[in-house]
């Protein structure tokens, strides 16, 4: 092993007299660099406009102290970190934190657990299976605003039809949208139902790269049923499972449209995250606070970005192992 | 092999970072002298193009409104450029397009929005603009105008009455006459509840719309915006959290919205509703006949409810030459002759009285809503301004935390009064 490793050491000397070369080319008429720089342009232009300003505007607003006037004129004064110690300060942001976490765990462990289920459950080609497997993402497919919709009604105290089939088993009415304990429950059961699809699909794909010699060979030793799931088919996928809780991760935490279109994050705020509070902050409102919205999605950001750090870090060690 | 390959990936990216600097700035400084050539170059031609932007969406090109701005564009000698946003998305559109320097000529905004415009130094007064008030009913007016000065025209108002289901109060055995203050409404929801029909709904939606709603009985308590936890004020949110437990009211009603609150009524199980002015259409599409009355106060007598409905306002321009003809444009929009056409469009009661007494003329069901209008007050009346979203945000909090239990409605409105004040 030792020596395997080694061996690529010297080429890491080399960039430098490579570079050198590159030197030398540059002294050459300059028409092949300059058509690279043509190349690049647009995906570094496209990457400035849409990406490193709008991130560099929202440091900005989260460091100033903006009123709508001095937003109007340009002439926010410089506060520093003011709107992180007003938002870490607020009576929303314990609640909000915690939600966000709740919201975001159990969305992803039911998410991840359901379409694990399904996709080996589909891999098993049976007559319907392609059918049924596309019936499985319609929930991907519909617009947000409509299936948040569809759940918001499902979910209403009164005229429902969660609480009508509850009621004729002879529950209680639950209500769910509309009660401190359960708001964030409902929501999070429609993101559940939102994210299976994606899991479904991404999991099953790497379902299918798994050579079936494998499956055979533990088969031939005697592995058999949960054994075989746990011990080959689960590490194989691991991989492909970090990616998908990943990405399920970075969606999830900024899920906004589901929690808005059916609670507005309440009643009194027992179902806000990061991501409706921001909006809340910045949007939500007559005199909307610009400052503490942004600096409310930086933390987001920031979550986001530790997580993918995270993600990167343990994806680094697998593939040196 | 693995690592010269990351190597020269990261030169390849400081190169690409170096390329991105450079690139930046050639786009920026192209793309602002693009776009600013254009503008003053329209601004030079003669009569020229204005822009009016409102909020009215379900408008499109073929209806009256757009019609009515064009001609007045004719009138005034210019190209009539309009674009409608959203309500909710206007006051953002409205603060950026101000901040770039590019905002339209003529801005028409939802009244609470204008202090918050007019505060942000957005809005020209009508001392700049010379736009004619003098005809504006006062309490209509109030909610464009802070410190003394006014920052618009109401192109109309709307407000908030009680729909009621004449069927379901026959059956009940509730005569709405004898509907007059809080105890009378109760005890003929209690009747109605008792004869199996739904009481009221209404919507106390944890947003603006829950605290236009709930303005009607906080008011009509006696209650005043800058003491949230008066013993007043607790009783309106004691009212329906009452209402709730009782069953008179769905708890649904703490995620309704306007609408979908209507679409509870236009079921016609409920024998009142809280909605507003813009329901009539589809009122006369429910199947059943209905009824209005104004929300009554506490111990009786009309409610004063919040006005709802835009005003007409001229967003400050770097040449403001250009103010003469915008206001020849408003003029146009709300001049009596106009304006009939105006508020019929929009479905709006009109902001002087005399279209108001010609509204009526026309369509004698309109009486309640003209009565209604005239009761009521602007939510950013009474020198509030921009203090009155500060208050509103906690006062639908507190209406929430009460309706659902997690608070008393004395503790929700104490905390509210609190978080207002800060």
């Amino acid at each position: 092993m030792n020596r395997v490793t080694q061996a690529p050491a010297p080429a890491a000397d080399r960039p430098a007299p490579a570079a050198g070369g590159g030197r030398r080319a540059a002294s050459r008429p300059r028409s092949g660099q300059w058509a690279a720089w043509a190349f690049l342009a647009p995906v570094v232009v496209y990457l400035l406009v849409f990406y490193a300003y709008p991130l560099y505007r929202n440091v900005e607003l989260s460091l100033r102290h903006y009123t709508v006037r001095s937003f109007v004129q340009g002439d926010a004064p410089f506060t520093g970190f003011a709107n992180y110690a007003e938002v870490l300060g607020d009576a929303t942001f314990g609640p909000a934190l915690w939600h966000t976490a709740v919201f975001t765990l159990v969305s992803l462990a039911f998410q991840f657990t359901i379409g694990l289920a399904l996709a080996m459950f589909f891999l098993k080609n049976f007559r319907l299976s392609a059918v049924l497997r596309a019936l499985f993402l319609v929930p991907w497919l519909l617009p947000l605003i409509v299936s948040s919709s569809t759940w918001s009604w499902m979910f209403n105290s009164d005229s429902g039809v969660v609480n009508a089939v509850l009621g004729a088993f002879g529950a209680e009415p639950v209500h769910w949208l509309t009660s401190p304990d359960w708001s964030l429950w409902s929501v999070t059961i429609a993101n559940i139902w939102i994210g299976v699809p994606f899991n479904l699909v991404v999991l099953y794909s790497g379902l299918q790269a798994i050579d079936p010699a494998i499956h055979e060979a533990a088969a031939l030793d005697g592995a058999a049923g949960w054994q075989r799931f746990w011990k080959v088919t689960f590490p194989l996928l691991r991989p492909v499972s970090a990616v998908t809780l990943l990405l399920g991760l970075v969606y999830t935490l900024k899920v906004f449209d589901i929690i808005w279109i059916m609670t507005r994050g309440g009643p009194s705020g027992s179902s806000t995250t990061f991501a409706t509070w921001s909006y809340r902050l910045g949007f939500g409102n007559l005199l909307p606070a610009f400052g503490p919205g942004a600096a409310v999605g930086n933390l987001l950001i920031v979550m986001a970005l530790f997580f993918g750090l995270v993600y990167i870090r343990v994806q680094r060690k697998q593939s040196l192992s | 092999m693995m690592r010269s390959a990351a190597m020269s990936r990261r030169a390849a990216g400081l190169s690409l970072a170096a390329v991105a600097a450079a690139g930046g700035l050639v786009a920026c400084s192209s793309s602002s002298g693009g776009s600013g050539a254009p503008a003053s170059e329209s601004q030079a031609a003669a009569g020229g193009n204005y822009t009016i932007w409102d909020p009215y969406p379900q408008h499109d090109k073929s209806s009256e409104w757009v019609k009515l701005l064009e001609t007045c564009g004719t009138q005034a000698g210019v190209t009539v450029e309009r674009a409608a946003y959203d309500t909710s998305d206007l006051t953002n559109k409205a603060l950026l397009a101000a901040q770039q320097g590019n905002a339209p000529d003529v801005l028409i905004v939802d009244n609470p929005v204008v202090s918050t415009l007019a505060e942000a130094g957005v809005l020209t007064t009508t001392e700049e603009n010379k736009l004619d008030t003098s005809a504006i009913a006062p309490n209509l007016l109030a909610a464009g105008q802070s410190q003394g000065r006014t920052y618009g025209v109401p192109i109309g108002a709307n407000t908030l009455a009680l729909y009621y289901n004449k069927e379901v109060l026959k059956k009940s055995g509730v005569d709405i006459a004898s509907v007059k203050d809080w105890a009378s409404l109760t005890g003929a929801l209690e009747k109605v509840k008792a004869s199996g029909k739904k009481g009221i709904t209404f919507s106390a939606i944890g947003t603006e719309e829950g605290s236009f709603q709930f303005l009607p009985w906080f008011w009509g308590s006696g209650a005043q915006l800058t003491k949230l936890d008066s013993p007043e004020g607790v009783s309106a949110v004691a009212l329906w959290t009452d209402w709730l437990k009782k069953g008179y009211a769905p708890n649904s009603v703490i995620n309704n919205t306007q609408t979908t609150s209507w679409q509870e009524f236009a079921g016609g199980e409920y024998a009142f509703a809280e909605n507003g002015t813009w329901q009539l259409a589809n009122a006369e599409k429910v199947g059943f006949d209905y009824g209005i009355i104004p929300i009554p106060g506490k111990n009786g007598g009309t409610a004063p409810a919040p006005t709802g409905g835009e005003f007409v306002g001229i967003p400050v321009q770097k040449d403001t030459a250009r103010y003469a003809t915008s206001q020849k444009l408003v003029a146009c929009l709300t001049n009596t002759g106009n304006s009939l056409t105006t508020t019929t469009t929009l479905s709006y009661v009109a902001p002087t009285e005399e279209v108001q007494t010609k509204q009526v003329a026309q369509n004698p069901g309109l009486k309640v809503w003209v009565e209604a209008v005239k009761a009521a007050k602007g939510r950013t009346s009474d020198d509030l301004g921009t203090k009155y979203p500060r208050i509103s945000e906690p006062m639908w909090g507190a209406v929430q935390a009460a309706l659902s239990g997690s608070k008393s409605p004395q503790e929700a409105m104490t905390g509210a009064q609190a978080a207002a004040a800060q």
